[in-house]
């Protein structure tokens, strides 16, 4: 098994206040990775690390390593690059105030893709993953912010597949989306993982237990234990608090 | 059944009470406003006519149009927001969109913010030594415009600033997530997204140009200057001008027996100049942000 992300002694604090503890862990190449903790577990944090945007957060710093295929991404001259091979869906979903089409077109075009033909296939191409393409396929031009909550996030799905990112990471992608859309996207990504690695941080510890191949779960900005799902959700993780998190009796 | 109960009494009453009070504040402030242009329009209405704005002041100011301080203040203001809005709007994008927390910019800020508050003499001392007499500028339209633009340009940066705060912070965040630069960030979603609130906050500059007489009075306006009538291009920004704010108040205090209404006609130009180009501020708000996308 490939390692796609490799991190090792990560810590960052904000303002000197930390939010992760030296966490050290590999992602596997086309696995989902299932992330789950309760708030302020350092989840989000560690997505921000991997594609670098915690560069835009000035009272954050870092230490520890991340490799992407190997490569320590710090050294990665194009940050720009860099973040196009990764795909980001927030928790809020933020339709860009664009048409939908400019919406999924947006990265590629960032990139330097201009010819209508592909951007056309890769638009229908993208909704239909984000299973948006039904819902709007007659209305591409009128604004992404105009859709409702649960087709935005749709929307920012189809944003984040759109510059064919080879790890997809999904922050609480369904807190806005009905159970059968989600159910719909959760088959999606079950087809996506053949082709890129997928993590996944989640609040609905079901839906790491339905996706996920390994399971990871943060408390308070520690990596308490790694497993494949089996074991994480089984009676007998190493870890007690790992039992009651799952189970539902603290958080 | 409802019946009023004594607060109820008392809470409708202050709820009257105050609602024609609040009015009444607000008329005091109006009616003066109206009283003034009503006044203006009133006195000035003999002598406004075509001739009036096109045609120079004649018999030592005494009588005639005000053509020749008409168009210099037109020249004043566009060459002055010509230097004064792209600097003005281009450092705020620097400061609010690529600058990080440091001593830098936070002199930069401190500056902005105490430069708007500086008075406008001020301004025109600095303009004399700064372009009339170190860049050799000698007394032009183009140092007088220079003197108004530093004058405007920290109002444009605090308003353009206000402007671009107004987009999202996750509008930006979602692009950098998409691998966009932060010019193409800034481009493709923070300009179109704030530009109804830059313009407005370059345009209403213009009143201030237009209506400032310390600025200029040192570094480029005259009292007197004949030009040729109805020519737009008659001026030569390396030269002197009228002015319309300086001659009003040339023809109001230094020349005696001028034409009953003249010095109302100026005001009443300046006013209405100002009025227009602020009405247009307004429509074009108006139609930008019907388009406006959240």
């Amino acid at each position: 098994m490939k390692n796609k992300i490799e991190i090792s002694g990560l810590e960052v604090h904000y303002e000197g206040k930390p939010a992760l503890n030296r966490v050290s862990f590999d992602v596997h190449e086309n696995e989902i990775l299932g992330i789950i903790g309760p708030a302020q577990s350092g989840k989000t944090t560690l997505l921000k690390v991997i594609n670098r945007t915690l560069e835009f957060v000035p009272e954050a710093s870092m230490e520890g390593t991340v490799k992407l295929d190997g490569v320590d991404i710090s050294t990665i001259g194009d940050v720009y690059g860099l973040r196009r091979r990764i795909g980001m869906v927030l928790p809020l979903p933020v339709g860009l105030p664009l048409s939908i089409y400019d919406n999924v077109a947006f990265a590629p075009r960032a990139a330097g893709l201009r010819a209508k033909s592909q951007l056309d296939e890769l638009v229908e191409r993208c909704l239909q993953q984000a299973a948006l393409w039904d819902e709007v396929k007659d209305r591409l031009n009128t604004l992404g912010t105009k859709l409702s909550g649960g087709q935005q996030q749709r929307l920012t799905i189809a944003r984040a597949l759109s510059h064919a990112p080879e790890v997809l990471c999904l922050d609480e992608f369904s807190i806005a989306i009905d159970p059968v859309t989600t159910m719909r996207i959760e088959e999606v990504l079950k087809t996506l993982k053949k082709e890129m690695t997928i993590l996944l941080v989640t609040n609905l510890v079901q839906q790491a237990k339905r996706l996920a191949d390994r399971t990871a779960f943060f408390l308070n900005g520690d990596l308490v234990e790694i497993d494949t799902t089996d074991v994480i959700f089984s009676d007998t993780p190493t870890q007690q608090a790992t039992y009651d998190y799952v189970n539902g009796t603290f958080g | 059944m409802f019946t009023e109960t004594p607060i109820d009494r008392r809470k409708r009453l202050t709820e009257n009470v105050m609602r024609i009070f609040l009015l009444i504040i607000t008329s005091i402030m109006i009616i003066p406003l109206l009283l003034i242009i009503g006044y203006l329009l009133y006195k000035a209405l003999p002598v406004l006519s075509f001739e009036f704005l096109f045609s120079n002041p004649r018999d030592n100011m005494r009588a005639g149009g005000i053509w020749a301080p008409f168009l210099g203040t037109i020249y004043l203001v566009v060459v002055s927001l010509l230097v004064s809005a792209p600097i003005g709007v281009f450092a705020a994008v620097y400061l609010n969109e690529y600058a990080r927390e440091n001593w830098f910019t936070r002199i930069t800020n401190l500056a902005v913010v105490n430069l708007a508050g500086v008075p406008s003499i001020v301004h025109a001392l600095f303009g004399v030594g700064a372009f009339v007499l170190f860049a050799g500028l000698g007394e032009s339209i183009l140092a007088a415009s220079l003197t108004l633009a530093i004058m405007t340009l920290p109002v444009i940066i605090a308003s353009t600033t206000e402007a671009l705060k107004a987009v999202p912070m996750s509008f930006r965040e979602a692009c950098w997530n998409l691998g966009a630069t932060r010019w193409q960030t800034i481009r493709r979603i923070v300009i179109p997204n704030s530009i109804s609130g830059i313009l407005t906050g370059v345009i209403l500059q213009v009143s201030r140009a237009a209506g400032e007489t310390a600025p200029i009075m040192f570094t480029g306006a005259v009292f007197y200057k004949a030009i040729a009538e109805g020519n737009l291009f008659a001026y030569n920004i390396t030269e002197q001008c009228m002015a319309l704010s300086l001659h009003l108040f040339t023809i109001s205090t230094q020349v005696p027996d001028v034409t009953e209404g003249t010095p109302h006609g100026t005001a009443v130009v300046l006013v209405g100049s100002v009025l227009l180009v602020n009405a247009a501020a307004i429509i074009l708000r108006v139609y930008l942000r019907t388009r406006k996308k959240w």
